[in-house]
């Protein structure tokens, strides 16, 4: 929107002062626009990171910061023979292992049912599958509570109608978890969405050659749209193991913080949060803090490796 | 829909063809039906139990909708009304005196007619019940739980934190889209990691760090992060910023813009639906949050925001269901009805993170 006369004038002005060629003053804005994120990253993440791996060779207690002093891998010794982070790490295993294959059935499930050509109101569907999301964990975790109630909750009046007596979810050791899994069902309208984006990138001809070829709906799903959306599973499968070692909020919210009933709502998490913001043990904190780290390192590593063997790009390797 | 138009052999009767494709419409929207509503459950029993009193939540005869016994006033004392079987069909009779193998009745149509006698055992007749829905749990829950207060804190927190992550990410995501220098791409690998690095990794050093800068027990530590980028923001923004054609920056600079009047004067005014919705995102992540309020602002309730006020009265709540569902529908009201106004903003920014790699 500048006039005529401003934009002849400045080719003659802007270039090169003092010997600075246009690459490096590019670079030098870049660095500019840069700058928020480098401090950011330094004072809340490489620093902090830096500072917690230390931390974890200290005995280093907020209560008494002046008996401050490094104790080598005395924490990491007290972690291998610490009987209650196992059983945390127990629980937290427990929920990934029955989670993770629902965190992709379910919402991959839903992308094909709002994808399918003879859903009407597909829009209306997206939306109201994905709204849950907005909905705050401390809430769902309220709402679900009335539902999963062992007397008056509907889902085991429903039960009972087949004659089933259904546990007592939240007061149960053995169904706390499932009962956890069944709430986080409210958040998988990311995993829905990105899913659905790709089975909309599937080529439709892939879909018309199988069909002229004879091939039925339960043969075509698993051998066009599987492999062809197979750089989306995987990138649901990493974020949902990511997530589900970090479960924390509904199990704190449902074992009201100490891990009701009896410790099965004990997630590794919330033992980290116990120790070191209860107990002030923060040194022990930070040990707790970089395992779970670098246990999650190694599964996505590995994750990462099995790619070649089952995740197809289209475009070749990138 | 195409192809139910595209074959019409007679016109005045549905072809075979035809009415295939509608039963496989009509089905498949049914199983999407049935799907929703199971999904969606939680949702009816929170709108009907937050609408009912305490003794109708405890009453067997009000599963659903908020329903109270009826009584009928009768010679100045209120007596329940009963389906009585009479030679007339079912009536609804108010029971004056029980007995256990014969009852007398008043007819609340018919008053003056006196007492009818009928034999059988009152207990098994059922009671006469209306719905009669009740507001009374939201006042008092809003009260008790100081809501007002809540939604302050969490908005302070949510919008200051919002208008942060926007200024940051915005330049952030400018220069990895816009500008080479030696590093970039390795800083962009970085950003990406961060997005994966758990939280509790550098969670207890800031949380010294923001104790020993006087930042205990302040609103502060929830705040002042987001003024330095976020790594998925940075990164949702930068894939629409390429997006953008350079030859509008060149116009630009050629006109003599800065590299910051492009960002201004272009790229910012091209993009406004990603920024809606990044900061549509960092809002209401921010009034969900659960954790970091959690740490921060422990032991100062009167710094709570609606996730960590709620939880303190979780307590109250499993005994008074009314209660709870009523300060869980005024809790999630903000976030989903603005997703239902920007729901287009929020899912396709979803999908520009997720597939556009």
């Amino acid at each position: 929107m500048t006039t005529m006369s401003k934009s002849i004038s400045v080719p003659l002005a802007a270039p090169r002062r003092k010997g600075v060629s246009i690459s490096q003053r590019e670079a030098r804005w870049g660095w500019i626009f840069l700058s928020p994120w480098i401090l950011g990253i330094l004072a809340f993440t490489a620093i902090p990171m830096l500072a917690s791996l230390i931390l974890s060779l200290t005995n280093y207690n907020p209560i008494h910061p002046e008996e401050i002093r490094f104790i080598g891998l005395s924490n990491f010794v007290r972690f291998f023979s610490d009987a209650n982070m196992f059983q945390a790490a127990g629980v937290t295993l427990r929920f990934v292992l029955i989670s993770l294959p629902l965190s992709l059935v379910i919402p991959l499930s839903l992308a094909v049912l709002v994808n399918a050509n003879h859903l009407l109101g597909k829009n209306v569907f997206r939306t109201l599958f994905y709204m849950p999301i907005m909905i705050p964990v401390v809430v769902g975790v309220m709402v679900w509570g009335g539902i999963l109630n062992s007397d008056t909750g509907w889902l085991n009046r429903f039960l009972a109608l087949f004659g089933i007596t259904g546990p007592a979810w939240f007061q149960d050791e053995n169904w706390v978890v499932p009962a956890i899994v069944i709430m986080g069902f409210w958040g998988v309208g990311n995993a829905m969405l990105i899913f659905l984006a790709g089975l909309q990138n599937v080529p439709t001809e892939l879909y018309e050659a199988a069909k002229v070829d004879g091939a039925g709906p339960v043969y075509t799903f698993f051998n066009i749209t599987v492999p062809m959306i197979s750089p989306v599973i995987f990138y649901n499968l990493t974020l949902a193991l990511i997530g589900s070692f970090q479960v924390f909020t509904p199990g704190y919210i449902v074992g009201n913080g100490r891990g009701d009933p009896n410790g099965a709502t004990m997630f590794y998490n919330i033992y980290l949060y116990k120790e070191a913001f209860n107990f002030q043990e923060m040194g022990y904190g930070t040990t707790l803090a970089w395992a779970m780290f670098v246990i999650v390192l190694i599964l996505t590593v590995i994750l990462f490796r099995t790619q070649k063997r089952w995740v197809y790009y289209a475009g070749g390797e990138e | 829909m195409a192809t139910v138009a595209r074959s019409r052999p007679s016109p005045t009767s549905l072809s075979t063809f035809q009415r295939r494709e509608l039963i496989r419409y009509l089905s498949v929207t049914l199983v999407g039906l049935i799907a929703v509503i199971v999904f969606l459950m939680p949702l009816g029993y929170m709108s009907l139990t937050a609408f009912k009193t305490q003794q109708q939540i405890q009453d067997p005869h009000s599963v659903l909708l908020p329903s109270s016994p009826v009584t009928y006033n009768y010679q100045g004392q209120d007596y329940p009304l009963y389906k009585v079987p009479t030679a007339q069909g079912v009536k609804e009779l108010a029971l004056v005196e029980k007995y256990r193998d014969e009852s007398n009745f008043v007819d609340p149509a018919q008053p003056g007619a006196g007492l009818i006698n009928w034999k059988g055992a009152w207990r098994t007749l059922e009671p006469v019940y209306r719905t009669n829905p009740t507001t009374e749990n939201f006042p008092l829950a809003w009260n008790q739980v100081n809501l007002g207060l809540l939604f302050r804190n969490s908005f302070i927190i949510a919008f200051t934190g919002m208008i942060g992550t926007l200024l940051s990410s915005i330049l952030v995501a400018y220069a990895f889209a816009r500008f080479r220098f030696r590093g970039r791409d390795t800083l962009f690998m970085v950003l990406m990691a961060t997005i994966i690095l758990p939280t509790q990794i550098t969670l207890i050093p800031r949380y010294i760090f923001f104790r020993a800068i006087g930042w205990g027990g302040t609103w502060w530590p929830l705040i002042i992060p987001h003024f330095f980028a976020n790594a998925y923001n940075v990164f949702l923004l930068r894939q629409y910023f390429r997006g953008i054609p350079r030859e509008l920056d060149e116009a630009a600079t050629i006109d003599g813009a800065s590299p910051f009047r492009v960002l201004t004067d272009v790229i910012i005014p091209q993009s406004t639906s990603a920024i809606t919705a990044v900061g549509l995102f960092h809002f209401f992540w921010s009034w969900n949050d659960f954790f970091e309020p959690l740490v921060f602002l422990q032991g100062q309730p009167h710094l709570y925001t609606i996730p960590i006020g709620l939880t303190e009265f979780n307590n109250i709540f499993n005994i008074q269901p009314g209660l709870a569902m009523s300060a869980a529908m005024m809790a999630m009201a903000l976030p989903v009805v603005v997703f239902f106004l920007a729901q287009r903003v929020f899912m396709q920014g979803i999908v520009i993170t997720g597939v556009e790699k």
